[in-house]
């Protein structure tokens, strides 16, 4: 256990003012960043010597609208080291007025396609992001479905009878 | 063989309704499909297709991966609205006589994929002439669908 | 002639490869820019096949979202189920029977084996080897009708439950393994003579398709298309789940990370996950049968459901269904060896639903909306090893009896994505064996 939270400790030392809170549910360590350090914390997750976080094995969004939790999306990555055999998970909040962060691309080629399916599906604009479009929908779709206000059943067909 | 059972009389238009089942007996075994293969339904369309199965049996064994050359559209797995335009599109690509069947419960109606980006049924989109259910159908149900395809193709007026 | 090809004007051509593509299982655009017959350039469109996995999921309870993870990725479905269950566990603070745990291993791992049989198969047809393809299917019929004898379908199971599975091995399973085992082995061996050497196939798949190791991890590879690069990571020996620790099992490697190693690890997967099977059988605690019965009357489970439905219910507990477990499972002898005690989470079996009114009020407790499985608040990520890699599932609850939200991690959405890196410089025909390399499944792919 004390090696798991070593991530943890190390990323309190680094960043006291930027972390908002950490915890370990269930035995997943997670640390909750301000949006702003976003890129700073995954490039020292990353680079730092005693965690080498090389892998971004995923990177989704949430939207926390009838969760009553402000503020309402959220970007999570989860990293994983080869070399320590570890994970991480990390969390940054972004508000629905200014729905911007800082993309992920410049260190991982694999968040590229990560952060257009986010833009497609909640709508969260990425900094940075070479070539923000949607991936999973059509460029004619209106909305992004996965938002908690989008309703299930509200179809936008491209041909044939809107049913 | 179909066309020395069903008889006749010397009524007018013997010949002609003898070519026409004799036509009809030619196309439903040389079916030549076209697999619009998207989703889950398609490991049951290659089991059917394989030896186990041997949909070859129904004179259906060659797939057409061209619709220009293909009679039988075969639409296997879910339709959505982004695939929706290609698949008319394949449809319209293809000559006459044509027929489509829907393979597997998406096709059909959608199945438990009531959202936003299934197509509720290809019949909105293309005619159909054979349903095929199941999520997915096991090959035996497809082998039925064929026959039954097979059956309509018998009956229906040729155009020669 | 090279003052003539100065002369000659040329421009580059543009290309659609799909969405319906004869050479490509699976629906997907991939633009093409070409010299001639190089890929220049290309571009990658996904999204054909969304089937809004994560939405449903979010209006579903916990056990309705099964049927729906048998569609991600439906070569493999067993391993999809198994992982949606783990991570709902994990979530609860829940562990299920050593018998279930096995149980979960072995329909894991003869599901892998389905998938790579598929995967070569279907790669191998399109470079022409069409009778490898049908030996192939062949093979994967007789694990299909193995997995058909203990979930009752082929391919669309929906076989593991929240603590528990369905039902447990029918009778005589582990010899029926063996025969087909068996079989597949000497198919795999049919087609190892007639692919492994073969020059064609050699030439088609030896240095096509390589990733280098720095960018395969940037682009988050995970599964066999990174083993064949030579970094051993496996979800099963990196962080073990169920009794993958007590199962002895090697990691096949490749070197080169082209086509041709992809198709060895593949083939070597195969082996171990064969390797596992027999193992699991020999170590899985016995099952059912010595369980005591408690009755001898019997009744068929039909005119259980009448006579409960009618309030006659004296002796129901004590009564025997003459059920074959493997289609149902909900009998009262087989409960205990394949289901968690825990009656938050769990159905009762039959016996008690329809004979006592505990049983009856803990069925509906479940059942009923609003009530069901309902997990404490909070978040969490479980790994497990799919057949293209690692299929994680991130849970979080919000305390209700539905998943405030579910999000799969797709072990080919990576590999999809560094596609263009692959096929980029290389011959328009080189694209369809790589694009079989990555065995691309569309239900996984974009949910």
């Amino acid at each position: 256990m004390s090696d798991e939270s070593l991530t943890l400790q190390l990323l309190k030392e680094q960043f006291p003012d930027k972390i908002i809170e950490t915890h370990s549910y269930r035995g997943d360590d997670t640390a909750v960043v301000k949006k702003e350090a976003i890129l700073e914390v995954l490039k020292f997750l990353k680079e730092d010597a005693r965690l080498k976080y090389n892998f971004l094995m995923d990177l989704a969004g949430v939207d926390y609208l009838t969760y009553k939790k402000d503020p309402r999306f959220e970007v999570v990555y989860h990293l994983y080291s080869l070399e320590y055999n570890r994970r991480v998970r990390i969390k940054a909040p972004v508000d629905e007025d200014d729905p911007v962060i800082d993309s992920a691309t410049p260190l991982w080629e694999a968040a590229n396609w990560y952060e257009r399916e986010v833009w497609d599906m909640f709508g969260i604009k990425f900094r940075g992001h070479p070539n923000l479009k949607r991936l999973l929908m059509y460029e004619e779709f209106v909305g992004h479905p996965l938002r908690k206000d989008y309703p299930i059943t509200k179809r936008q067909p491209l041909i044939g009878p809107k049913i | 063989m179909d066309i020395m059972e069903s008889g006749g009389s010397w009524s007018s238009g013997y010949l002609l309704s003898k070519l026409e089942e004799a036509i009809a007996w030619a196309r439903k075994y040389s079916i030549f499909q076209y697999p619009f293969v998207t989703a889950c339904c398609g490991m049951e369309y290659m089991a059917t297709a394989c030896s186990h199965y041997d949909i070859d049996r129904f004179g259906a064994g060659l797939p057409r991966f061209s619709p220009r050359q293909a009679d039988v559209l075969f639409v296997v797995g879910t339709i959505s609205h982004k695939l929706a335009p290609v698949l008319k599109k394949v449809y319209d690509q293809m000559c006459e006589p044509k027929w489509v069947v829907a393979f597997g419960v998406c096709t059909c109606t959608g199945g438990f994929y009531d959202n936003y980006a299934t197509v509720q049924g290809i019949d909105t989109i293309i005619p159909v002439d054979i349903y095929i259910p199941g999520c997915p159908p096991r090959p035996e149900t497809v082998l039925d669908g064929l026959m039954k395809l097979q059956e309509k193709i018998q009956k229906q007026k040729q155009l020669v | 002639m090279s003052d003539l090809s100065k002369e000659l004007k040329t421009k580059h051509m543009f290309l659609n490869m799909g969405p319906s593509h004869p050479a490509m299982h699976g629906i997907i655009r991939i633009i093409l820019e070409l010299d001639g017959e190089t890929v220049v350039n290309s571009e990658v469109e996904i999204g054909y096949l969304h089937r809004c996995f994560e939405k449903h999921a979010e209006n579903s309870t916990y056990n309705q979202v099964i049927p729906y993870t048998d569609r991600l990725n439906y070569v493999s479905p067993l391993i999809n189920n198994v992982g949606y269950a783990l991570a709902v566990e994990k979530l609860l603070g829940i562990e299920v029977p050593e018998r279930c745990k096995y149980i979960r291993v072995i329909m894991s791992e003869i599901s892998r084996i389905t998938d790579h049989l598929t995967c070569i198969g279907a790669s191998a047809m399109e470079l022409g080897a069409f009778t490898a393809f049908l030996y192939m299917i062949k093979a994967r019929e007789l694990l299909y009708e193995l997995i058909e004898a203990v979930t009752g379908a082929r391919l669309t199971i929906s076989y593991t439950r929240v603590g528990g599975v369905k039902a447990d091995l029918p009778e005589g399973f582990a010899q029926r393994t063996k025969q087909a085992f068996a079989k597949v082995r000497e198919i795999l061996d049919e087609v190892d003579k007639l692919l492994t050497r073969n020059r064609i196939f050699m030439d088609r798949m030896k240095g096509v398709g390589v990733i280098s190791k720095e960018d395969a991890i940037s682009y988050g590879f995970t599964g066999p298309l990174l083993r064949a690069l030579g970094v051993e990571y496996d979800v099963r020996k990196a962080n073990p789940y169920l009794v993958y620790d007590r199962l002895d099992f090697k990691i096949p490697l490749g070197s080169n990370g082209d086509n041709y190693d992809r198709y060895l690890v593949r083939m070597a997967e195969m082996e171990q996950s064969m390797r596992i099977v027999e193992q699991a059988l020999e170590q899985i605690p016995s099952g059912p049968i010595n369980v005591d019965h408690r009755g001898e009357i019997l009744i068929q489970p039909a005119d259980m459901v009448d006579r409960a439905k009618l309030g006659q219910t004296k002796d129901l507990l004590i009564t025997e269904i003459p059920l074959s477990p493997n289609l149902e499972g909900s009998e009262e002898k087989v409960y205990p060896a394949i289901n968690a005690n825990e009656k938050r989470v769990v159905l009762p079996p039959k016996e008690e639903t329809y004979g006592n009114i505990e049983g009856l009020m803990n069925h509906f407790m479940l059942i009923m909306d609003g009530w069901g499985i309902r997990p404490p608040k909070g978040e969490v990520y479980f790994p497990v090893e799919g057949a293209n890699g690692e299929l994680g599932f991130y849970i979080i609850s919000d305390g209700t009896d539905k998943p405030y939200r579910v999000r799969v991690r797709p072990p080919c959405f990576q590999l999809t994505a560094a596609l263009p890196k692959m096929i980029n410089g290389g011959m328009v025909a080189d694209i369809i064996p790589t694009f079989g390399s990555i065995n691309m499944i569309g239900g996984e792919l974009d949910r």
